[in-house]
């Protein structure tokens, strides 16, 4: 049996009727066309499809899309505000935090949390912040520095 | 050259853009309408026969559109094809879909199409297998013995090749020699894990016979190529289109059996198809790495002249012979052993053997790592013997610098190098002997701590085709460009390179606006779709700067000279008189006669005032086959600190120094050396594909594979030599593998520093904790039970 879903992606109310067994990706991705949020395991490893839900970075394969009933979602689509980039973008952007970008949208939602929740992480702390994301270009070294620079970006230090 | 040169700065990439803002194009983000979905029913067995399928229930299953079995496609489907044939190498079938027989755990067996993801993996579940076990191998030594299950008819003793290689007289430098060192040195499975899995979609016009595949591929046009031969179905009424590519690293090199099922499914449904590998999945199905079983010996003086290396490998191909697999452990291993150093005797042999395993084929450095792996091992075993400093006993043996080619025993010309320049310069950012007076002291307090070198060099720039296709290449190997200049002077770049995450829109722009003196938003460059641009060979191989950027280089030196004559006729002066710099035409020494760019390329279409004879347009096509590959080279430095308590092996510093000749984009470059780092630290340290004995994989997701995390490493130090290659008019080398190849032999070298005053000699990969607790507690009991004899005979 479907049910309808009422969710916030992005700033914008969505409605869905959707199977129990749908999950939050296939509503971003199938139901809504939002593809930034990508899938790239299936065992809650990678973070490529990490989202904030309410607020809190969440790996958006593992939840379904009935518990985002009510819900605020911001996904990769909604960073930027009113075209101009998150600082956590024009930090990737500048640092070349990204290559193929397959894992990006993910690795970002998760460093605008890691960044939320200390405006001025040590190295240790970005690092061990970043450890759900999977990224097998970049070494994480540019990812760690894109994250000190949009803290600075952000007044951090 | 203009002087506004944009060669060498740290462009901000133009891919980013779309990447950052969720607008990338990969294959699960393209939609059309009326799309079928596949799943693939694939082998629970090692090996087993196929004795029925059952298909009827996943047939009248809800959305269910077709199930195909191997018998209903094997006349479509044909065979996989190696790409690469060495000399005496059987080559048994490789079906799409098994039919007879499976061989390994993935091998796809049906196929079912449904209108959703969902419908298709619910009904996949509903075939009917009925198989009969056999007896399975996994290790490729075993799988050569006379009692071992042998995988395809045509292939006794699962030996597909015995390959050699060799130079001078190994045996008679071993008998001569003050030492020789023998070691077993194994190089483990790896699986590459892109972060996007493959994907396929296929589309396919009954009326026009036309066959769209968009596929997460390095290589569209040799895809469209074997397609088109395993098929019949005819290369000009393919399409295939590489959309943004989620990494590959050598794991999208090949023509995929879910790249010929797709393509042949939409072709008898009429009806689009798409495929998108699970994960789990992508562990069994996607090729593996490395898998190589190496007995070395290397020889030499008490004092530190290396004489001679011999190496036997038993390479492990898996259960069929992916698209470039033959070349992978003998061609861009076996002719790399020469490394750095000047030895003159080298005996090296290959045998490629099958097993009841996902196939081999590249994985990113593909054969040079495991090369270069057992190289520098084998520098540190003998230095350890000769008890001589690893760091002197490198320098005696190097190469001398040179600028233009060197001819090393093996028989291969490198291209220029200064083995000395690159390690010397490691040095400035590391202090040697401070280190080792620090370490006698950690010593002393229990800490392990130890340094590890890798002076390594790799080949490149693949490849200049008549060689390749001599070592048993079954395509060229060169790369084609197209300008295509716009009538209002902007410029669309078409390569055959394929990129995938090395930013190639940037870094071909940045030659393009340097030579033309246009600003980079003036220049589009288009990759990925066999329709849009002519014949390529993809990227790999570290080429695509090497090989493609020189075809590019052609094609726009051909623009400017047909500019150039355009200009000079309206300008009423001979062609010679006109230079053209920062985008302007203009006579020698007089300034006010000038044209800029935009104006001749109108002039060009307009063709209203052209020269006599002259086409009009500006267009220019080039395709580069180079006389050689490039060599580049380096040195990496690892230290370690290995935690007695617990085995756990941390990465204290990872200094990088590379030589890749000139460097277009100092950015890109950095970021490529740090993710081959990655992957080669994740090799030494974490990494390893496990299989049972009956042909399971036991590593089969990203819970039991252990992917490196941010946690695993620290800050890399990395710096640039430069020894510009005269290969091509870049300079450039290539720089894509440096990291991966460079990186597991010095980290595993600095862990058996860490360990020497213990005995320890060599170690294999992965150096997991468990290893390391276990490996310091028996050495430790062995030396005690050494001190305690020698205590008896004392007495």
């Amino acid at each position: 049996m479907n049910h309808q879903i009422r969710v916030t992606v992005n700033g914008v109310e969505h409605t869905a009727e959707v199977s129990p067994r749908t999950l939050l990706t296939s509503l971003l991705r199938d139901i809504l066309s939002l593809t930034g949020t990508h899938v790239g395991c299936d065992t809650s490893s990678c973070g490529a499809c990490t989202v904030l839900l309410n607020g809190k970075a969440a790996k958006s394969c593992t939840i379904f899309a009935v518990q985002a009933d009510g819900a605020e979602v911001t996904t990769v689509e909604g960073l930027a505000t009113n075209g101009d980039y998150h600082p956590i973008q024009e930090a990737f952007r500048e640092r070349h935090g990204l290559q193929c970008g397959f894992c990006t949208p993910g690795m970002m939602i998760t460093a605008v949390q890691i960044l939320e929740r200390n405006p001025s992480p040590s190295e240790a702390e970005i690092r061990s912040g970043l450890r759900g994301n999977l990224c097998r270009c970049t070494g994480y070294h540019n990812i760690v520095e894109a994250v000190k620079y949009a803290s600075e970006l952000s007044g951090g230090k | 050259m203009t002087s506004q040169t944009l060669i060498g700065q740290e462009v901000k990439r133009v891919e980013d853009a779309a990447l950052i803002t969720g607008r990338g194009q990969y294959v699960d983000d393209l939609q059309l309408p009326g799309l079928l979905h596949i799943s693939l029913v694939r082998s629970p067995y090692g090996h087993a026969l196929i004795k029925e399928i059952d298909v009827s229930d996943a047939a009248n299953a809800d959305g269910v559109t077709a199930v195909f079995t191997g018998a209903d496609l094997q006349d479509q489907l044909g065979s996989l094809p190696a790409g690469w044939v060495l000399e005496n190498m059987a080559q048994p079938e490789h079906p799409p879909l098994a039919y007879e027989k499976v061989r390994y755990v993935g091998d796809a067996v049906a196929a079912v199409v449904a209108d959703s993801p969902a419908a298709a993996i619910d009904a996949a579940a509903l075939v009917e297998v009925d198989y009969e076990p056999l007896e399975s191998v996994v290790d490729a030594e075993k799988a050569t013995a006379d009692d071992a299950p042998q995988l395809h008819e045509d292939t006794p003793s699962n030996k597909a090749f015995e390959w050699q290689v060799g130079a001078g007289d190994y045996a008679e430098a071993a008998a001569n020699a003050e030492v020789v060192v023998k070691e077993r040195i194994v190089n483990q499975r790896l699986i590459p894990n892109p972060m996007e899995t493959r994907g396929i979609m296929a589309d396919y016009n009954g009326g026009t016979e036309q066959l769209t595949i968009w596929t997460s591929t390095q290589i569209p046009h040799l895809v469209r190529l074997l397609f088109s031969l395993v098929t019949g179905h005819p290369e000009h009424k393919v399409r295939v289109v590489a959309p943004d590519v989620g990494g590959g690293f050598g794991c999208k090199l090949y023509l995929y059996a879910e790249e010929v099922i797709c393509g042949i499914i939409a072709k008898q449904l009429e009806r689009p198809v798409k495929w998108i590998e699970s994960r789990s999945e992508n562990y069994i199905a996607t090729t593996h790495g490395r898998d190589h079983i190496a007995d070395a010996e290397i020889c030499g003086t008490r004092d530190g002249v290396i004489t001679g290396l011999k190496i036997h490998v038993y390479a492990n191909l898996g259960a069929y012979l992916s698209t470039f697999a033959p070349a992978i452990p003998t061609i861009l291993f076996g002719l790399m052993l020469n490394g750095c150093y000047k030895f003159e005797n080298l005996d090296c042999s290959v045998t490629g053997v099958m097993t009841n395993t996902t196939p081999v084929d590249a994985y990113r450095g593909a054969g040079r790592p495991e090369a270069t792996y057992v190289v520098e091992r084998m520098m540190d075993r003998y230095c350890h013997e000769i008890g001589r400093d690893v760091i002197a006993v490198r320098r005696r043996n190097f190469l001398r610098p040179f600028k233009r080619g060197s001819t090393v025993a093996v028989g291969v010309t490198y291209d220029s190098g200064n083995y000395q320049g690159a390690l010397g310069k490691a040095l400035e950012m590391f202090d040697y002997q401070g280190f080792r007076d620090e370490q006698r002291a950690a010593r002393a307090k229990g800490r392990l701590i130890g340094v590890g070198f890798s002076t390594y060099i790799e080949i490149c720039g693949m490849a200049p085709s008549a060689v390749a296709g001599s070592l048993g290449a079954g395509a060229g190997l060169w790369e084609s460009s197209t300008v295509r200049v716009h009538p209002t002077g902007t410029v669309t770049v078409f390569t055959g390179t394929s990129p995938h995450g090395q930013g190639h829109e940037t870094t071909l722009s940045q030659i393009t606006a340097s030579r033309l003196g246009i600003p980079m938003t003036n220049i589009e460059v288009v990759h990925g779709d066999t329709e849009r641009h002519q014949f390529g060979t993809g990227t790999f191989g570290s080429r695509s700067l090497a090989v493609g950027g020189q075809a590019l280089m052609m094609s726009l030196s051909k623009v400017v000279e047909k500019a150039k004559k355009i200009a000079a006729h309206e300008m009423g002066v001979d062609a010679k008189q006109v230079v053209f710099e920062d985008g302007v035409f203009y006579v020698e020494d007089i300034r006010e006669r000038e044209m800029p760019w935009g104006d001749v390329a109108l002039s060009a279409y307009w063709a209203k005032n052209l020269p006599p004879g002259l086409e009009p347009g500006l267009e220019a096509v080039s395709f580069f086959d180079p006389d050689n590959f490039t060599w580049p080279f380096g040195t990496h430095i690892a230290l370690v600190e290995i935690d007695e308590a617990t085995g756990e092996t941390s990465l204290l510093r990872y200094i990088a120094v590379d030589d890749v000749g000139n460097v277009i984009n100092p950015m890109i470059v950095d970021g490529m050396v740090h993710g081959g780092i990655a992957q080669g630290v994740g090799q030494a340290l974490k990494e390893g594909a496990v299989y049972s004995d009956d042909g399971q994989l036991l590593t089969g997701s990203m819970m039991d594979y252990a992917v490196p995390t941010a946690e695993d490493f620290p800050t890399f130090e990395t710096a640039r030599t430069v020894t510009p290659t005269p290969v091509n008019d870049l300079g450039a080398k290539g720089a894509g593998e440096t990291g991966t190849i460079a990186a597991s032999p010095a980290v595993v070298n600095a862990a058996v520093d860490a360990l020497k005053h213990l005995g320890v000699r060599h170690l294999n990969m992965p150096l997991s904790s468990e290893k390391m607790w276990r490996t310091i507690k028996e050495a430790k009991a062995a030396r005690r039970a050494e001190r305690s004899a020698n205590a008896r005979r004392g007495k």
